[in-house]
């Protein structure tokens, strides 16, 4: 027996957990489990109550709302991965979702858990700040609204309140036919990143109308690259190089495994490699 | 305080009904309780694989999911792949055909892993096969006798 002793609540719906959050002391919730088991076992947090969100289905789902695609909290990583909704709308996305951990831990693994886990090297966080995403979160009080800008509070630490929980997240899409790149480096596939960076362009012919650049695993949260220059001009290998030298001023993560000057180097490769995947997916120009 | 709850689930297509505490991991419940020791626990962290089972057909670690989270489904272990007592799944004629394992303790993982993996992708290439395992810790293969043999089944060499 590995965690500690808990409480163990497993509702059905949001209101019933939201009626727990309100009611009860030290509670984690317990999403698809795949960061929140381990600390567990590791005896890392010893909460009194786990609130256990696995059987509320209403906060599994996929929906296209205009030019929005809001998803589900509960919605596991697979379940983007498989989406043809995803691929075809966000498809950064679908592409991203294929580093994240691997298939045994995308099966459990939730869009909203990745996302209060925030985890520095997490992807579906990158892509969250790469469109400008918005968190709906819910309390007894009623819902509102965190640009997720504004979501990350810290290390690991979203800017939420006791008594609410994160149920829906919000992404704003491109215009179709956009370009798009995810890329990661990683000692293994589906190991934490060293860094990821994941490229977003539209574009008149060759001229560049609109560009995002956004950074994982750099940093403590996701780091977007000033992309002022790039818009208005017409695309080349030599802008998107001048662009990836933006990542030169990063505050980078300095630890044991990499140093900060090792992970500009490797965050700069992979901004000229995405922005060019990302021009030359754009269908036409 | 050690809060139990009654379970029923399926393992292997035979219904059990348990009392399970709370803070019990899927794997160890397995093991412990229902004495299915085939699946395996190595780093009970969620890093390893070995404990992978399939919960409703999808892969999973044991090890990341408490029994109670089970309630209701249907599970499968290393135990109920085989077809009789005396045949061996194509995964693990394959295996053992390509010397795809040596102290065995990843095998249970590797195979309950392998076996989604090949009804998501049955034509796998080569580097489909690592990624698909880079969740699977081996410490004696080096991998290739593996990937030799998931290219087998999927190229229908085996059964």
């Amino acid at each position: 027996m590995k965690p500690a002793s808990f409480t163990y609540h497993d509702p059905r719906t949001v209101d019933e957990v939201l009626g727990l959050l309100a009611s009860l002391e030290d509670v984690r919730l317990l999403a698809g489990g795949q960061s929140l088991m381990p600390m567990l076992s590791m005896r890392l947090i010893q909460p009194m109550n786990i609130i256990d969100l696995n059987r509320v289905e209403e906060l599994s789902y996929i929906h296209l709302d205009g030019d929005v695609l809001e998803i589900g909290a509960m919605t596991r990583q697979r379940d983007l991965e498989f989406s043809d909704l995803v691929r075809d709308a966000l498809p950064l996305m679908y592409e991203a979702v294929r580093y994240v951990g691997h298939r045994q831990t995308r099966n459990r693994g939730t869009i909203g858990g990745s996302l209060c886990q925030l985890d520095p090297s997490a992807e579906l966080v990158t892509v969250a700040a790469a469109v400008d995403a918005m968190v709906i979160v819910a309390s007894p009080s009623g819902r509102r609204e965190i640009p997720f800008a504004a979501f990350p509070a810290g290390l690991m630490t979203p800017a939420i309140e006791a008594n609410e929980m994160l149920v829906a997240i919000r992404f704003p899409l491109w215009k179709r036919g956009h370009g798009y790149s995810f890329e990661e480096f990683a000692r293994r596939h589906g190991d934490f990143a060293v860094a990821s960076a994941a490229a977003l362009l539209e574009c008149d012919g060759e001229r560049i109308k609109r560009a995002r650049v956004t950074l994982g695993g750099v940093a403590t949260q996701p780091q977007t690259l000033s992309t002022t220059h790039l818009e208005g001009t017409i695309a080349s290998a030599a802008v998107f190089d001048e662009a990836a030298t933006g990542c030169d001023a990063l505050e980078a993560m300095n630890d044991v495994n990499y140093t900060d000057e090792y992970r500009r180097h490797i965050a700069k490769a992979l901004v000229r490699r995405a922005l060019r995947k990302a021009y030359d997916r754009i269908a036409n120009h | 305080m050690t809060e139990s709850r009654t379970i029923s689930l399926e393992v292997n297509g035979v219904a059990y009904e348990r009392d399970a505490e709370v803070r019990m991991t899927l794997a160890d419940f397995l093991r412990h309780d229902l004495r299915l020791t085939g699946t395996h626990v190595g780093c009970e962290h969620g890093v390893c694989g070995a404990c992978t089972v399939l919960i409703d057909g999808r892969s999973a670690r044991s090890c990341l999911m408490l029994a109670v989270q089970a309630n209701g489904c249907e599970v499968t272990t290393i135990e109920g792949v085989a077809p009789s007592p005396t045949e061996l799944h194509p995964l693990q004629q394959a295996l053992r055909d390509c010397h795809g394992l040596q102290c065995g303790f990843c095998t249970p993982g590797m195979v309950m892993t392998l076996i989604e993996f090949l009804n998501d992708c049955p034509n796998p290439t080569e580097e489909d096969v690592r990624i698909a395992i880079s969740g699977n810790l081996c410490r004696c293969t080096g991998y290739k006798g593996i990937v030799d043999a998931v290219l087998a089944v999927a190229r229908g060499e085996r059964r």
